[in-house]
């Protein structure tokens, strides 16, 4: 295709140039005076608004020396904020994936009708302000929910508890990994899932032998980015967590606790090994686009 | 034929009902069960008001910021070459992977007047941090590369033989560029301000570092939310976050609407 596009170009690019913008640049093109000043205009935006940000995380984090970034990581509260925010990811991430494989299996593999309705309501947490998403759980199971008698009578406490954590994390990273799925499954079709169980597979054989292998990036790609906003999630999670120091505090909400109290530099420590996670997941994606790009929804590829 | 549906979708559903739907219909109830009137009284709020007002005016700017800088972005990731490209293209997607909160102490530090940006600005007089500028500059941040990757993927397939024909029936680079290409970017342009507008209205850790927080002045409306449930004053939340999410309905439909448009317009995708 690139090579039909720039054997049509040639000519296009000989015609008459008084007929074209003056300068005798190309008719396609810009001159390289526009180019660049669009290239400086882009490349110092995307500096001041998105590297600067990233860039002040880390120098702020060692700005009062490497001491002080680590007695906020071993700070018995910081560390419990980071156990905290890794217990809730391992919780809700797996959730997120298994639900993510069923949703796009039945949605790709069937027909039934329904479905865009279905793939609609999949993403309705994303349209959802994260506040939000923490306050419908606080609604359900708070104090004064219809809930709340028979909560108490079974002891399980949801709002200001870890369960609540875990709960609204899961509805905001709810759609990563089936809307990855989803377009990929649909793009594959089933024809090796029909061939493999036409040679006697079971469903299951079928779906760990023939579908895993396919999706495998895609699942990653998902995974990856699903895991990255259970971890850093903060609306959701500071409207149900209650802040309880050392018990319900996740790694974000630890940084809001020591900014309020003046504590900058360890705030951006903690916000710093948020922003090198961050770092690890844009390089692991990178990488997955650019590697495995046919293996990924085709909304992906670029 | 292929099994196993009827576990899958029965799981889906399930589980899509236990996590998303329930909860969603329980905030419904709850306003619902305020009454019309009552509920309207909450909505009205002139504090409710003025959050909504800072939510959705400051979402409006940073769109609108986000549509002219995001095009550019997309515009020089896709037709030129130049040293550090794929740096850049990686980068437009840091705001997806950075935790909202450490976004936002970081754009306070640096919009703070002794900052590396507030600094010379402050030397100009103008103050970002800690004012309602400041929630514009988070909300820029969050909502760039909804701009960018909408517009990247339909300029990547853009066919330039069209813009061959414009420049051989006499039109220069600027015309081609403002008849020709625009138009057909408008349906990706208008879901990507759509996307970024739906996304920094609900935007809340970026926003509280670097806004003031002043009631009728820069409070946002998802703080409004958590102050209402901090003072145990659950209808009151409940409103305002009705009204969020009403209007977040109503930008999912815009969305989709404005898909079907330029799929039925334009064909592809």
């Amino acid at each position: 295709m690139a090579t039909d596009r720039l054997a049509l170009r040639t000519p296009a690019a000989t015609a008459p140039s008084g007929t074209v913008s003056g300068g005798g640049a190309s008719p396609t093109t810009e001159r390289p005076l526009v180019k660049w000043t669009l290239i400086a205009i882009a490349a110092i935006f995307l500096a001041g608004t998105l590297l600067l940000p990233l860039i002040t995380v880390f120098l702020q984090a060692f700005a009062k020396g490497p001491g002080v970034f680590w007695a906020t990581v071993a700070d018995p509260d910081g560390a419990a904020a980071i156990e905290l925010t890794l217990l809730v990811a391992v919780i809700a991430v797996p959730a997120n994936l298994v639900f993510g494989v069923c949703a796009a299996w039945a949605i790709a593999k069937f027909d039934f009708r329904g479905k865009a309705f279905l793939i609609t309501l999949i993403d309705l947490p994303f349209s959802v302000s994260p506040v939000v998403s923490g306050m419908i759980y606080v609604i359900l199971f708070g104090s004064s929910s219809f809930l709340a008698p028979l909560l108490q009578s079974v002891g399980l406490q949801i709002t200001f508890a870890v369960p609540g954590i875990v709960l609204a994390t899961i509805f905001v990273t709810f759609p990563f990994v089936a809307r990855e799925l989803i377009p990929l499954m649909q793009d594959q079709g089933s024809g090796d899932e029909e061939a493999a169980i036409s040679l006697g597979a079971s469903g299951w054989q079928a779906f760990w032998h023939v579908t895993l292998p396919n999706i495998r990036w895609g699942l990653l790609y998902g995974v990856l980015l699903c895991n990255a906003r259970a971890m850093g999630e903060f609306g959701a999670v500071s409207v149900i967590s209650g802040h309880i120091r050392g018990v319900t505090n996740t790694m974000p909400l630890h940084i809001e606790i020591l900014y309020d109290s003046y504590n900058f530099a360890g705030a951006f420590a903690m916000a710093s090994l948020l922003a090198l996670l961050a770092l690890v997941t844009l390089v692991l994606k990178t990488f997955l686009e650019f590697r495995f790009g046919d293996e990924l929804a085709a909304t992906r590829r670029h | 034929m292929i099994p196993g549906f009827g576990v899958t979708f029965g799981l889906s559903v399930t589980y899509l009902t236990l996590i998303v739907l329930i909860p969603l219909g329980g905030l419904a109830l709850s306003s619902a069960s305020l009454g019309a009137g009552e509920f309207w009284r909450l909505a009205s709020d002139p504090r409710t008001i003025d959050a909504l007002w800072t939510s959705f005016g400051s979402s409006f700017i940073a769109a609108c910021v986000n549509v002219v800088f995001g095009l550019i972005v997309a515009w020089v990731l896709v037709r030129y070459e130049f040293p550090g490209r794929r740096l850049l293209d990686a980068a437009v997607d840091l705001p997806f992977a950075l935790p909202t909160a450490v976004a936002g102490i970081s754009l306070s530090a640096l919009y703070a007047p002794k900052g590396w940006i507030g600094e010379p600005l402050s030397h100009l007089g103008i103050k970002v941090a800690y004012t309602p500028a400041g929630i514009v500059v988070a909300l820029i941040f969050i909502g760039l590369p909804f701009i960018v990757r909408t517009v990247q993927p339909v300029l990547e397939d853009f066919e330039q033989e069209v813009e061959e024909a414009a420049a051989t029936l006499g039109a220069n680079r600027l015309q081609t560029i403002i008849g020709v290409i625009l138009p057909r970017l408008l349906p990706a342009i208008l879901t990507g301000f759509a996307l970024a507008f739906a996304r920094a209205v609900g935007e809340y850790g970026s926003v509280i570092f670097i806004a003031s927080n002043i009631p009728y002045k820069s409070e946002i409306a998802p703080l409004l939310i958590i102050i209402r449930l901090q003072e145990f004053n659950q209808p009151a939340a409940a409103a305002v976050g009705m009204v969020m999410l009403i209007i977040a309905f109503i930008m999912l439909l815009v969305i989709n609407l404005l898909q079907a448009w330029s799929r039925r317009r334009f064909g592809g995708n």
